[in-house]
């Protein structure tokens, strides 16, 4: 049995991915590989459209590549068909976007038990009490009736934290998880994502232009014109 | 309840204004093509209704004889010959008629057969003169293929049964002969005159009776008419009035005369209402397409402004499949209410028509607006609402469902 220092969250082999059309179609990503493993932080940093998103998205099966490998945990989902990844995403991958993205009409609580409810794995008596423990452990627990519109920018990337932990996912994904929020939010956001992560074994991989939050990170990823550098 | 029903009913809670305006299409469209199919099917049935109750569903007149050709096969002097069907005649009346009833009453569908004999007469009151005709009936046997006891409007049909010098008379008949009940009046015809007491005044609502039909005792009209044998027609009640084409055309081969079912005999005016049914139907079908129209529009909103909440979705595993029924469920949400709300509507309106006042006379009698109450009806309406406003919401469904996460979220983040 590998430790989860040896096993592989997730991997990629050279990733080629182009954008718009015509005249305009653009080499994004130029034969990109990563790895990441458990329990482990990466940024991925560089300038804007270098190509960071983009393989963000690729590694979290929203978008396919134009060539190239995936696996999550250790099983091959580059040429699987949309069903297969939207399965694969709802189980092992959680997302946390810049803008936050919550369901505005929903309180906390509901947006916290949205992807269990997809899954289905728990009962509904289990996944409210999870989602209570996610909004306890992000600070929230008190907001948890609050609809996604009466909570602050901070607090609601909080939330979205929670979401993403909330199907105990494998692979945390994160497009600057704090570009939209004030230092002292970004610190505490960060801090609470690679916590949350570490404590439970999951592999964090976020894009980040904020240098102080990649220097904490447990290993950096620099790109520029669609490859690490 | 499922998470995709969860999420629509929350989407849909967020737009009200323009998911109200959908709605109140919805139940418009509902509520007006169920009353429309009443009032029209509720005249269109009492019409059927009163030819039942008046001429029967099916009557037996004039007898048919072929006319054959012979032609001499062999030229000019040879025994052969061929003979063929030139075409047919009609021969007026029925010359066997208790021959003609015996052969109707083996008939499964029959319940009933009535010989008539009738004439045209002159009418004399006291205040003026009129052509009209007598019809001569059995009381007994006219009652089992028609309305005429419900018809009575004034004075006993009991009275009637067996009176020599006993007469129905139309309501029509007698206000412009000034004749009430105990009047007498005489009848001439062929010379002769006799006098009748009006034993009661009925009302069809068909003015083409009202006005010019006498009914009489068989034997006295026979009497008075000079035709000691034979009638003028067989009018046959059905168990099902439904089956009368067919058999109609069943005994027109057995019995050799010339049979008409109600349809065939009111043709045109059933014609009339059944294209004013379909194209009632069709004008209030246009609120049911304006709701379609506004479920598209409204859901169409909905999409634009939710691609993010849709790449989030898809993002957390909902399928595109998901994303659709999350769409399709608004639709149907909306549809069960308004529909509900339709029925609830339609009915209540309905109600209210039934009991508006009208004065219809000519070719039925009517003093409320006719209504009928069927299901089919409702569920007419409810397959409109469904096909309109279920195919409306397929496309924005369909479109929602097509959106690229990665599209959305990039799109959002630059």
């Amino acid at each position: 049995m590998p430790s989860d220092q040896a096993r592989i969250a997730l991997k990629c082999s050279n990733i080629h991915r182009y954008l718009g059309q015509g005249e305009g179609r653009v080499h994004v990503l130029k034969g990109v590989s990563f790895e990441a493993h458990p329990g482990q932080v990466y940024a991925i940093v560089g300038p804007s459209g270098c190509g960071k998103s983009t393989l963000l998205y690729l590694l979290g099966l929203l978008d396919r590549q134009d060539d190239g490998d995936i696996w999550i945990d250790e099983r091959k989902m580059s040429d699987r068909s949309d069903a297969e990844r939207t399965a694969a995403r709802g189980e092992h991958i959680g997302f946390v976007f810049q803008f936050h993205f919550l369901m505005q009409e929903f309180t906390a609580l509901e947006n916290v038990m949205m992807p269990m409810r997809k899954l289905g794995r728990l009962s509904p008596r289990d996944m409210e009490e999870r989602a209570r423990h996610l909004l306890d452990s992000v600070g929230l627990g008190d907001k948890a009736h609050r609809l996604g519109n009466q909570l602050s920018g901070g607090e609601q990337q909080r939330v979205a934290i929670a979401r993403a932990l909330a199907n105990q996912p494998a692979i945390i994904l994160a497009d600057e998880p704090t570009g939209n929020l004030d230092v002292k939010n970004s610190g505490m956001v960060f801090d609470l994502l690679t916590k949350l992560a570490k404590e439970n074994g999951q592999a964090v991989i976020l894009v980040t232009h904020n240098p102080d939050i990649a220097n904490r990170c447990d290993t950096i990823r620099p790109m520029r014109d669609g490859v690490f550098i | 309840m499922s998470p995709n029903l969860r999420i629509a009913f929350r989407f849909l809670t967020a737009k009200k204004r323009a998911m109200l305006m959908s709605l109140s299409c919805i139940v418009l469209g509902v509520g007006l093509f169920v009353v429309t199919q009443a009032t029209t099917s509720g005249f269109e049935e009492f019409f059927i209704k009163t030819i039942l109750g008046t001429n029967g569903a099916i009557r037996i007149e004039d007898k048919i004889q072929f006319t054959i050709r012979s032609m001499a096969a062999g030229g000019w002097g040879s025994k052969y010959e061929i003979k063929t069907k030139e075409g047919r005649k009609y021969i007026e009346g029925i010359e066997e008629p208790k021959l003609v009833i015996d052969a109707v009453r083996r008939f499964p569908n029959v319940a009933g057969v009535s010989e008539v004999l009738h004439g045209a007469v002159i009418m004399r009151s006291s205040f003026k003169t009129e052509s009209v005709r007598v019809y001569g009936i059995n009381l007994d046997d006219h009652e089992r293929v028609s309305d005429i006891r419900r018809q009575i409007v004034r004075g006993n049909i009991a009275d009637f049964q067996g009176a020599i010098t006993g007469s129905l008379v139309g309501l029509e008949m007698a206000q412009r002969m000034q004749l009430e009940v105990g009047d007498t009046y005489q009848l001439e015809v062929g010379g002769q005159v006799r006098r009748y007491k009006v034993t009661a005044i009925y009302e069809t609502g068909v003015s083409d009776i009202d006005r010019v039909r006498v009914y009489l005792n068989m034997g006295e009209a026979r009497s008075l008419l000079m035709k000691p044998t034979g009638a003028s027609f067989i009018q046959v009640g059905l168990i099902d009035k439904d089956r009368a084409r067919e058999d109609a055309k069943r005994m027109t081969e057995v019995l050799q005369h010339n049979t008409k079912s109600w349809q065939e005999r009111e043709k045109t005016w059933l014609d009339v209402f059944y294209a004013l049914r379909i194209s009632s139907a069709i004008t209030v079908s246009v609120f049911t397409l304006i709701a379609g129209l506004a479920m598209f529009n409204t859901l169409a909103m909905i999409v634009m402004e939710k691609t993010k909440e849709i790449a989030i979705l898809r993002s957390m595993g909902y399928t595109r499949e998901d994303i659709s029924r999350i769409f399709l469920w608004q639709a149907t949400i909306v549809l069960a209410i308004g529909t509900v709300t339709g029925w609830i509507l339609g009915a209540a309106i309905t109600f209210g028509v039934s009991r508006t006042p009208i004065n219809i006379r000519g070719i039925f009698a009517a003093d409320t607006f006719i209504v009928s109450w069927s299901i089919w009806h409702y569920v007419a309406a409810t397959v409109t609402a469904v096909l309109m406003v279920m195919l409306a919401s397929l496309v924005p469904a369909r479109r929602a469902a097509r959106l690229e996460p990665g599209d959305v979220i990039r799109g959002t983040a630059q």
